[in-house]
């Protein structure tokens, strides 16, 4: 009795889950799957279009001859690069149409008319013709005629489905597209906007952590970039940084601060002057950590608050009573108490950060600088139209993060055991 | 020690001063006002002596008079000794001050004895000096895109820095951006589409995840604990990786420029955190409430129905909003998917709309005002379950 209920609860169990399991297996991990064979891959964007024998038909009649009717076809194949095999055709008439001399591909039976055309090659183009004599007296219904559709049907190679590996994606990615500098570009973009935003959502969240009048509001203001849409506030900050009419620089011209105006999302580097020595500061990329940090602090300022809010007062009170200086609390007691989290938040927010891809296409477009890797995805697979390239920036995505996930780890369980 | 303390108070406290009365003037330079410079430095000095001199006289004088004073000083060197300003202006700059006054009496003579004294202060004013400039910097964008929204071309190029906007003008007029975009944009479809992509989102989300949760919180089978731990992995995967494979397979399906292809995507990208969120609270449920369920012969289904969706309505609340504003907010996909105007979503359609570098910009604001709202709406008047949701499940993002 109790083996059955359990194997029915086992049944009801899998009967639950099954739906959201093969979606998200279908959805998430097929793709990451069909991503290494992709990139082992020769695939362009245009591959990608399954080669389909297509036929445009023109009803027309012929000027003396009333009682012959002309259909016309205009027959091709939809790819620039791949052979059809096997072409079969078919198209239905009236009742009252008997064709003239037929082509020796096709049979004529029962108002149908059947064709072989055999392997067409790529770009194939031809006008095929069939002539009809009407056996009635009935005027002929062209548009009645021409919706009919003919069905076309033939064979083809799915490029993503044979087997021709290569490894040139792979030596491309590693060898050129100055694979370092993207490399470091990323690792900046990401290490600083993760560091950046933990530090200000501490800074906030010590804050908010205080009373005082409007706190719930501040709160609600605080998570107001992080919730609102990507689109509206990267163009948002486009208009504000604009080098020629945008708000910051006018401003900044204005109080005379700068004499000429800053394109802080275009231009690569800016030569800024610290105690005597010259440095090149990479400006757009910045300016694009700087969105990041301000979309991003949020995230860990509602962490660490929760936190902050879970810490009994009693370890501040007695704090009180042993005469700690508000720093030494904040140190000694604050900080320590937050650790745990912050590095929950750290690897959270390096992994989000290093895949970030939004943020930094609306802002550059990946320009001045600032391309990422999931930036190259893009233009490798999108604009330069190479799939196999694309897919290969990805799987490097792949390998880097889970690199990155083991090191964490490993460091972190090190950590945790000595202490 | 006591006079260190005051002259570090002094100079601490005029730093929130200075940067009260900076953002003061900026917000009045963009609503007209002809300021040349921010004075910061003299802002600076009259601040120190006016906190050092209301310090000291503090425990002789009443604050109404000691306020009264060095609001008239502090105005007559800054609204008309530098340069003559608006009476609006001065108006801001005494509210400035008096708030300013209140904050510092409670630091009196008293105050500095203490042992800590400077440390509080550091404390007490970098946290106001947070709250003034984080607010700032937080709704200066948000202010900026409302505004622009409501200009014209021609004043946008004129005076980049006017941010007056002319309410005195017609209706008609003063919205013209937002008449356009839905007229000869068609945000009216855009909105639409977004409309039923998040919200069909969320609807076969719970659809999918309310009874996954149940069986992951309450039954056991085989393989619960790698699917639960499975989830938060899978939680944690990229969206750029996952588009290019899903971008070829929806091309050769035919399920590109659809909106059922992006509900699967967004379905499935939501589906791991509706999932967690969910299981966490349906553990919380008393399990004695299905005992008594299940002695009555109720199904699974029953239970569910009957016993679990009224308890969870707070928590089913929270998946829904959060996956709402997810799937309305998603943009990654829908670059991707969407390249015909006609199943264009909002996000898609501003990106799109900024392709064009003719678009005037009051219209790409006014789109982003559009498709700003009500996510801020929803997030302001549900904060309460949103928060919760967001420190849950927020690994995204």
């Amino acid at each position: 009795m109790k083996n059955k209920l359990s194997s029915t609860e086992k049944r009801t169990a899998y009967l639950l889950t099954l739906p959201a399991v093969c979606l998200v297996f279908a959805i998430i991990l097929f793709p990451i799957f069909a991503n290494i064979w992709i990139s082992f891959k020769e695939v362009e964007l245009k591959d990608i279009r399954i080669p389909e024998p297509r036929a445009k038909k023109i009803v027309k009649s012929i000027s003396g001859e009333d009682n012959k009717i002309k259909f016309l076809y205009k027959l091709r194949n939809s790819s620039l690069l791949q052979e059809i095999r096997n072409v079969k055709f078919e198209d239905k008439y009236t009742n009252n149409l008997k064709p003239l001399d037929l082509d020796q591909r096709c049979i004529y039976k029962k108002n149908k008319i059947k064709c072989d055309f055999g392997t067409w090659p790529a770009k194939y183009k031809e006008n095929f013709e069939i002539i009809f004599e009407i056996t009635d007296n009935s005027t002929i219904n062209k548009k009645e005629l021409k919706s009919i559709k003919p069905k076309l049907d033939g064979d083809s190679d799915n490029i993503l489905l044979n087997t021709n590996f290569t490894l040139k994606n792979f030596k491309k990615v590693i060898f050129e597209n100055e694979f370092l500098d993207l490399l470091l570009t990323t690792f900046y973009y990401t290490f600083f906007g993760t560091v950046g935003s933990i530090v200000f959502g501490i800074l906030t969240a010590q804050m908010v952590n205080q009373k005082f009048y409007g706190r719930t509001f501040m709160r609600s203001v605080l998570l107001f970039p992080y919730v609102a849409p990507v689109v509206a506030l990267a163009y948002t900050w486009e208009l504000l940084l604009d080098p020629n009419s945008g708000t910051l620089n006018s401003l900044l011209l204005n109080y005379q601060i700068i004499e000429t105006p800053i394109n802080l999302l275009g231009q690569k580097y800016i030569d800024i002057n610290i105690l005597g020595i010259d440095l090149k500061l990479r400006l757009a990329l910045t300016t694009v950590i700087i969105f990041e940090i301000w979309r991003y602090f949020p995230l860990a300022f509602l962490f660490i608050l929760a936190r902050l809010q879970a810490i009994p007062k009693e370890l501040y009170e007695a704090a009180d009573v042993d005469g700690a200086s508000p720093f030494q609390k904040f140190f000694k007691i604050t900080l320590p108490q937050i650790t745990a989290v912050i590095s929950i938040l750290f690897m959270i927010r390096f992994i989000w950060n290093f895949n970030k891809f939004e943020d930094v296409f609306l802002l550059t477009g990946g320009a001045s600088g600032t391309r990422t890797l999931p930036i190259n995805v893009y233009q490798q697979g999108f604009a330069i139209s190479d799939i196999g390239m694309g897919s290969a920036v990805s799987i490097v995505i792949v390998i880097l993060l889970l690199l990155f996930m083991f090191f964490y780890f490993k460091l972190l369980g090190k950590r945790v055991n000595e202490s | 020690m006591k006079v260190k303390n005051i002259i570090i108070f002094s100079i601490i406290s005029s730093l929130l001063l200075v940067s009260l009365i900076a953002i003061w003037k900026i917000l009045s330079t963009l609503q007209g006002i002809k300021l040349n410079s921010l004075n910061i430095q003299i802002i600076f000095f009259i601040g120190f002596f006016i906190t050092l001199l209301n310090t000291m006289i503090s425990n002789k004088v009443n604050l109404i008079i000691r306020f009264l004073i060095f609001a008239s000083i502090f105005i007559y060197i800054d609204g008309f000794l530098i340069q003559s300003l608006p009476v609006w202006y001065n108006i801001g700059n005494f509210l400035i001050i008096y708030l300013y006054f209140v904050k510092i009496e409670k630091y009196n003579n008293n105050f500095f004895v203490n042992e800590h004294s400077t440390q509080t202060i550091i404390f007490d004013f970098l946290t106001l000096f947070g709250i003034v400039l984080f607010s700032f910097v937080i709704l200066f964008p948000f202010y900026m895109m409302l505004v622009t929204s409501f200009k014209t071309q021609i004043a946008l190029l004129v005076n980049p820095l006017d941010f007056s906007i002319n309410f005195g003008q017609d209706l008609k007029d003063l919205f013209k951006s937002y008449f356009v975009i839905f007229k000869s944009y068609k945000f009216g479809k855009y909105i639409l589409t977004s409309t039923i992509v998040s919200l069909g989102t969320v609807f076969i989300t719970l659809l999918f995840a309310i009874p996954a949760a149940y069986a992951i919180a309450r039954l056991n089978f085989f393989g619960k604990t790698f699917l639960s731990t499975s989830i938060l992995i899978i939680y944690m995967f990229p969206a750029i990786v996952l588009v290019i494979p899903l971008y070829t397979v929806f091309s050769q399906l035919g399920l590109r420029n659809s909106i059922s292809g992006l509900l699967i995507v967004y379905t499935a990208t939501t589906l791991p955190v509706a999932i967690y969120m969910l299981q966490g609270y349906f553990k919380s449920i008393p399990k004695e409430l299905e005992e008594a369920a299940i002695l009555d012969k109720l199904s699974w289904f029953g239970i569910i129905i009957k016993i679990i969706l009224p308890l969870s309505i707070p928590a089913i609340s929270s998946v829904a909003l959060y996956v709402f504003m997810i799937a309305w907010n998603e943009f990654l996909f829908s670059l991707m998917f969407l390249d015909n105007p006609n199943s264009f979503t909002l996000s898609r359609a501003i990106q799109y709309l900024s392709g064009d570098a003719e678009t005037p910009r009051q219209y790409l604001m006014a789109g982003s005002v559009i498709v700003t709202l009500p996510v801020l709406f929803i997030f302001v008047y549900f904060e309460k379950y949103l928060v919760s949701g967001l420190t849950a499940g927020s690994v995204k993002g």
